[in-house]
C-alpha cells in the first residue's frame, strides 16, 4: 500500500473537488471562500507532490499505467504553481465581468486533476482518461461568460473540434492495441515490429490529437477563436496550462513506446515544429486583437518547444521543459498587462488600446516592454535562453534546417512583437486605465518581469533542476 | 583575485543607470539627472584611462582576464582585453560622456529614460569590447538593440518609427545567422572560449560557412554594401547623441569582429573569402561615396560618408598586414570621434534652425565663426588631410592595400578623392556663399558646453593626426601576434 502514496495528490485533488462542489451546492454564496480553498488546495496539493515524490527514482504504479518519475514531477509541481497563479489573478477580472461563480475554481481544479493524470499516465487508456478529463473541464472553462456570444461560440467550437481530434486519437490507440496487443507504453516498447505500417499510422493518428492539444500547426485551427472568445483568465489558463501537460505527454508517448520508431516519428515532429514557428510569426503580423496576437505567438512558441521534442535526445527534452517554463512566466508577465487594461469596468484588448501607455504607466509598460523583448528572444533576458537551449540540443542532432528556419521565424516574429512596442513607447498617449488592481496582479507582473531580467545573473539554477530529468 | 576592472567598466553605467531608475524625472530634476549620468560615465571614463596605464603594452597575451562559471558545463563569463580592445573601450568611455552632455535641449521629454538608454548602452558597447567568450559576446552585441531601438523610435524624427524598425529588424536578421554559428562551433570544438579556440583552431571543412554567418552578421552592422540601407535611415532620424553613439561606436563593433572572430577563429575562409570583402569595401567606397555627393540632408550625407569611411576599415582588415591591420584600427578610433563630431555639428545647427538640409544655410560663416572653424576642421579630418587623425588611418590602409592588390588599392585612392569633393562641397554650401536665408541671421554661435564638446573632440583628432604613436604602440604587439598566428593556421591546416 505504500504505492498510495505516491498517488496521494492526485487523490487529496480529487477529493478537494468533490467537498468544494458539495460546499457549493449547501452554501449560498460562498464563491470567495471556495476561490480562496482552490488557492490553498493547490499550494497544498503542490507541496504534497514536491515532499513525496519529486525525490523519488522511477516507480510504476497500478499494473504499470501509471509512472512516477523525476519529469512527472517537476511538470505537476509546474503546472500546479502556473494553474495557482491564472486562479489567483483572475478573480478580479471574473468579478468585473460577473461571472465569479463557484463553478470556476472548481473546473479549474479538476482539469488540473485531468492534466496530472496525463502527466503520470504510462498506458493509452489512462492517458485518455486525463485527456478527455482536462478537455471537459476546458469547454466549459471556454463558455464560461455564457450570456456573451463570443464565449459560447468559443466554447461550442473548441468542443467540436475537439472531439474530432479526439477521435482520431482513439483510432490511433486502437490500431497501436491492434497491432502490438497492448495498451501498457512498455508492452509496446517490448512489442515494437517496426515493419507494422499499421503501427506507424497509429503513431501518425495520435501525434494529430496531441498536436490538436497542443495547438501546433497545421491543427491549430481553433486556437486564435477560442483564445480570442474565451474570458481574458480562461485564455491565461489554455496558454499556460495545458501546454505543460500536453508537452509532458508528447515527450513519454514518443519517447517511452516508440523511441526505437524515431524515423518515423522526427520527420513529422520536425515538420510539425517548423509549421509552427513559420505560421505563427506570419500570421501574427497582421491582428489587431491582442488575444489572437497572443494565440499566434504561442503558436509559434509551441513550435520551438516541439523542436527540442524533435531532437531525440535528452538534452532537447531537457531544453524543451526549460522552454516551456520560461514560457509559462513570459506569458504570465504578458496577461497581467492584458488584465491591469482596464477602465470604467470594461476590459481593453486591441493592440490600438496600448497606444501611448508609457506616458500614463511608465512602470507598466516597463515590464511589458521587458516581457515583450524576451518573448522575442533578445538577449540578455530569459526567453532567449530559453531559445539558446533549443538550438543548442538541435544543434547537437546537426539538425541545421530546423534550427535555420526557428532563427529566421525569430526575425519575422520579432517584427509584431516591435509593433506592440512602437504603438506603446512612439504613438500618442489615449485615456488613463485604472489603477486599483489587486495586490496579486500587480505582484505577478512585478514577479514574472524581475525574473525575466534576471534570469541571466542565474541561468544555471533552472537547469540544474531540469537536467536530472532523465527518459531515455 | 584582483580587483575586476571590466567587470567594473562593464557594471558602473548599468549601476548608474538603476539609480536614475529610482530618480524619476520632472521638471525640476532634470539637471541633476543630467549630472548623475555624467558622473557615472566620467568615473567609467577615468576608469578606463587608469586601465590604459596598467595595461602592459610589451605583450599580446589577453589582460586583466576574469573567468567566472557562469552556466554550468557550458559557458564561462569570460572577459579581458589586448592591445586591441582596449582603445575600443577608451573610444567608448570617451564619447559617452559627451553625448550626455550634449543633450542639453535636443531632448525634451524623457530624459533620465534617454540617460538610462544611453548608460545602458554604453554597458553593452564595453561588454562586447571585452569579451572572451563567443555566447558573452553574442549578448551583448545583440542587447544593445533594445537600447538604440528606443533611441531611434522614441526621441527620433518624422520617419523614426520606420528607421527603428529597419535598424532593429536588418540587424537581428544578420545576427541570428551568427548564433547557429556560434552553437555549431560549440559542438564542434567543444568550447565557445575564445582564447582556447585560438589554440585549438577550427576544422578547415567547417570554416567557410562558419565565417559566412559570422559575416552576414558583421556585415549589417558596419555597413557593408549592399545592406548598408538601414544605416542612412537610422542615423538621419536618431536624435544626435543616438547618432553619435551609432557611428562612433556602434559601427567599431562589427570592425573589431572581424579583427577579432573572422580572422582569429577561421584564417583558412578569411584567406578565401578576401576578394569578396575587396569588392564590397571598394563597392562601398566608391558606390557610397557617389551617394553622398548628391545628398541634400546633412545627416544623410554624413551617414553615406560612414558608409565609405567601414569600406577602408574592412578593405584594411583584410589585407592582412601589419600596416592594413593598424590603418583600420586607426581610422575606426578616428571615425569614431570625426563622425561623432560631424554629426554633433549638424546637431548644433539643427537645435537652432530645425533644418538638416544643405539648401536651408550658406554662408552662415560671418555669422557663427566659432562653429565654422571647427566644422572646417572636423571635414578636414574626414577627408583625411594630413595632420588629423583620418589620415593616418586612410595612408596606412592604402599602404596595406597597395602590398596585397595593387588594382584595389588604386580604386580605393579613387575613394579618398571623391570623399575629399563631397566633404568639401559639403562645408562651401553650408558655411560658405552668400546668406541664402534670412533667418539665419538669427542664429547664434556655439554655446559653452557645445564649445567644450566639439574642443574635447578636436584636441585628439588633431593631437593623433601629428602623432599616432601612442595608439600604435598600444596595437602593435596584438596585431604583430594576430598576423603570426594567422599565418601559422593558414600553414598548419
Amino acid at each position: 500500500m505504500t504505492n498510495l502514496a505516491l498517488v496521494f495528490p492526485e487523490i487529496f485533488l480529487s477529493l478537494s473537488i468533490m467537498f468544494l462542489l458539495i460546499l457549493g451546492v449547501f452554501k449560498k454564496n460562498s464563491s470567495k471562500l471556495i476561490q480562496n480553498i482552490s488557492l490553498i488546495i493547490l499550494l497544498i496539493t503542490s507541496v504534497i507532490t514536491l515532499n513525496e515524490t519529486l525525490g523519488i527514482q522511477e516507480t510504476l504504479l497500478f499494473n504499470s499505467s501509471v509512472v512516477i518519475d523525476y519529469l512527472s514531477s517537476f511538470m505537476k509541481i509546474v503546472t500546479l504553481l502556473a494553474a495557482f497563479l491564472v486562479l489567483v489573478i483572475s478573480s478580479n477580472y471574473l468579478k468585473t465581468l460577473k461571472i465569479f461563480k463557484i463553478e470556476y475554481p472548481i473546473l479549474i481544479l479538476s482539469s488540473v486533476l485531468g492534466m496530472m493524470i496525463m502527466i503520470s499516465s504510462n498506458d493509452l487508456i489512462v492517458f485518455y482518461m486525463g485527456l478527455e478529463l482536462q478537455s471537459l473541464a476546458l469547454y466549459v472553462l471556454a463558455t464560461f461568460n455564457r450570456d456573451q456570444l463570443k464565449s459560447s461560440e468559443a466554447g461550442l467550437k473548441y468542443f467540436v473540434l475537439s472531439a474530432l481530434s479526439s477521435g482520431l486519437l482513439l483510432y490511433g490507440c486502437s490500431l497501436i492495441y491492434g497491432f502490438t496487443g497492448s495498451t501498457n507504453f512498455n508492452i509496446i516498447a517490448n512489442q515494437l515490429n517496426s515493419n507494422e505500417y499499421a503501427i506507424t499510422f497509429g503513431i501518425v493518428f495520435i501525434l494529430v490529437g496531441l498536436a490538436f492539444k497542443i495547438s501546433a500547426v497545421p491543427f491549430h485551427m481553433w486556437a486564435p477563436d477560442v483564445y480570442e472568445g474565451s474570458p481574458t483568465s480562461v485564455t491565461l489558463f489554455f496558454t499556460m496550462v495545458p501546454k505543460i501537460a500536453a508537452l509532458t505527454v508528447f515527450i513519454r508517448f514518443l519517447y517511452v513506446p516508440f523511441l526505437n520508431l524515431i524515423d518515423q516519428w522526427q520527420m513529422i515532429l520536425i515538420f510539425l515544429s517548423i509549421a509552427s514557428m513559420l505560421f505563427g510569426a506570419i500570421a501574427a503580423i497582421g491582428q489587431t486583437n491582442l488575444k489572437r496576437l497572443i494565440a499566434y505567438s504561442s503558436i509559434g512558441h509551441v513550435g520551438y518547444t516541439l523542436a527540442g521534442v524533435a531532437t531525440g535526445s535528452n538534452d532537447g527534452i531537457q531544453s524543451s521543459v526549460i522552454y516551456i517554463t520560461i514560457y509559462i512566466i513570459m506569458n504570465l508577465g504578458l496577461f497581467s498587462c492584458l488584465l491591469m487594461m482596464k477602465r470604467n469596468n470594461k476590459y481593453f484588448e486591441d493592440i490600438e488600446d496600448l497606444s501611448g501607455l508609457s506616458k500614463n504607466h511608465p512602470l507598466m509598460s516597463l515590464s511589458l516592454l521587458v516581457i515583450l523583448f524576451s518573448l522575442a528572444g533578445i538577449p540578455p533576458l530569459a526567453g532567449f535562453f530559453a531559445k539558446f537551449y533549443i538550438f543548442k540540443s538541435v544543434l547537437e542532432q546537426s539538425m541545421y534546417f530546423l534550427a535555420i528556419v526557428g532563427l529566421l521565424s525569430t526575425v519575422v516574429a520579432a517584427f509584431y512583437y516591435l509593433r506592440i512596442i512602437k504603438i506603446m513607447y512612439f504613438d500618442k498617449e489615449k485615456e488613463k486605465y485604472d489603477t486599483d488592481h489587486s495586490l496579486w496582479l500587480k505582484f505577478s507582473l512585478m514577479f514574472s518581469t524581475l525574473l525575466i531580467l534576471i534570469y541571466f545573473i542565474f541561468p544555471s539554477q533552472l537547469i540544474e533542476v531540469v537536467s536530472r530529468i532523465n527518459i531515455i | 583575485m584582483n580587483f575586476p576592472i571590466l567587470s567594473s567598466l562593464i557594471l558602473l553605467p548599468a549601476v548608474g543607470a538603476l539609480f536614475l531608475f529610482f530618480t524619476r524625472s520632472n521638471k525640476e530634476n532634470n539637471i541633476t539627472v543630467k549630472y548623475v549620468a555624467l558622473f557615472t560615465s566620467l568615473v567609467n571614463f577615468f576608469l578606463s584611462v587608469y586601465l590604459w596605464i596598467l595595461f602592459d603594452q610589451s605583450t599580446s597575451e589577453f589582460q586583466f582576464v576574469e573567468d567566472r562559471v557562469w552556466i554550468k558545463d557550458l559557458i564561462n563569463y569570460k572577459v579581458g582585453i589586448d592591445g586591441i580592445s582596449i582603445l575600443f573601450i577608451i573610444l567608448t568611455t570617451f564619447i559617452t560622456p559627451l553625448c550626455i552632455i550634449s543633450v542639453n535641449n535636443s531632448i525634451k521629454n524623457r530624459l533620465s529614460e534617454f540617460l538610462i538608454a544611453i548608460l545602458i548602452m554604453e554597458s553593452f558597447m564595453i561588454g562586447v569590447f571585452c569579451s572572451l567568450d563567443l555566447v558573452v559576446f553574442y549578448l551583448f552585441f545583440e542587447a544593445g538593440l533594445i537600447p538604440m531601438f528606443l533611441i531611434i523610435g522614441i526621441w527620433g524624427g518624422t520617419r523614426r518609427v520606420y528607421s527603428a524598425f529597419k535598424f532593429f529588424l536588418f540587424t537581428l536578421l544578420g545576427s541570428v545567422l551568427m548564433l547557429i554559428a556560434i552553437i555549431s562551433i560549440y559542438w564542434i570544438s567543444g568550447t565557445t572560449d575564445v582564447v582556447q579556440l585560438y589554440e585549438l583552431g577550427i576544422d578547415a571543412k567547417y570554416q567557410n560557412l562558419l565565417w559566412l554567418a559570422f559575416f552576414s552578421s558583421f556585415a549589417v552592422k558596419t555597413p557593408m554594401w549592399p545592406v548598408h540601407t538601414w544605416l542612412p535611415d537610422a542615423h538621419v532620424e536618431a536624435p544626435t547623441a543616438g547618432s553619435v553613439l551609432l557611428a562612433a561606436i556602434l559601427l567599431k563593433m562589427a570592425g573589431y569582429g572581424f579583427i577579432r572572430f573572422s580572422l582569429g577563429l577561421f584564417p583558412i575562409a578569411s584567406e578565401i573569402f578576401t576578394p569578396l570583402i575587396y569588392t564590397l569595401s571598394v563597392i562601398a567606397i566608391i558606390f557610397t561615396s557617389l551617394i553622398a555627393l548628391m545628398q541634400e540632408d546633412m545627416k544623410k550625407l554624413i551617414a553615406y560618408s560612414s558608409v565609405a569611411h567601414m569600406g577602408f576599415v574592412t578593405l584594411g582588415i583584410f589585407t592582412i598586414q601589419q600596416q592594413g591591420l593598424e590603418g583600420s584600427i586607426l581610422q575606426m578610433i578616428s571615425h569614431g570621434l570625426v563622425a561623432a563630431a560631424l554629426f554633433l555639428c549638424v546637431g548644433v545647427v539643427y537645435d537652432r534652425m530645425h533644418s538638416r538640409l544643405i539648401n536651408t544655410y550658406g554662408g552662415i560663416v560671418s555669422i557663427i565663426p566659432k562653429y565654422s572653424v571647427l566644422f572646417m576642421l572636423f571635414t578636414l579630418a574626414a577627408l583625411g588631410l594630413p595632420g588629423t587623425s583620418g589620415f593616418v588611418g586612410e595612408f596606412l590602409i592604402l599602404m596595406g592595400a597597395f602590398k596585397d592588390n595593387f588594382l584595389v588599392a588604386v580604386i580605393a585612392s579613387l575613394g579618398v578623392i571623391i570623399g575629399a569633393a563631397y566633404m568639401l562641397w559639403l562645408y562651401k554650401r553650408v558655411v560658405f556663399g552668400k546668406l541664402v536665408n534670412s533667418d539665419l541671421k538669427q542664429m547664434v554661435d556655439l554655446n559653452k558646453s557645445e564649445l567644450f564638446i566639439l574642443s574635447c573632440l578636436a584636441v585628439p583628432t588633431l593631437f593623433f593626426g601629428f602623432y599616432p604613436e601612442p595608439l600604435i604602440n598600444t596595437i602593435e604587439v596584438s596585431i604583430s601576434n594576430l598576423i603570426k598566428v594567422y599565418n601559422f593556421n593558414l600553414i598548419s591546416n
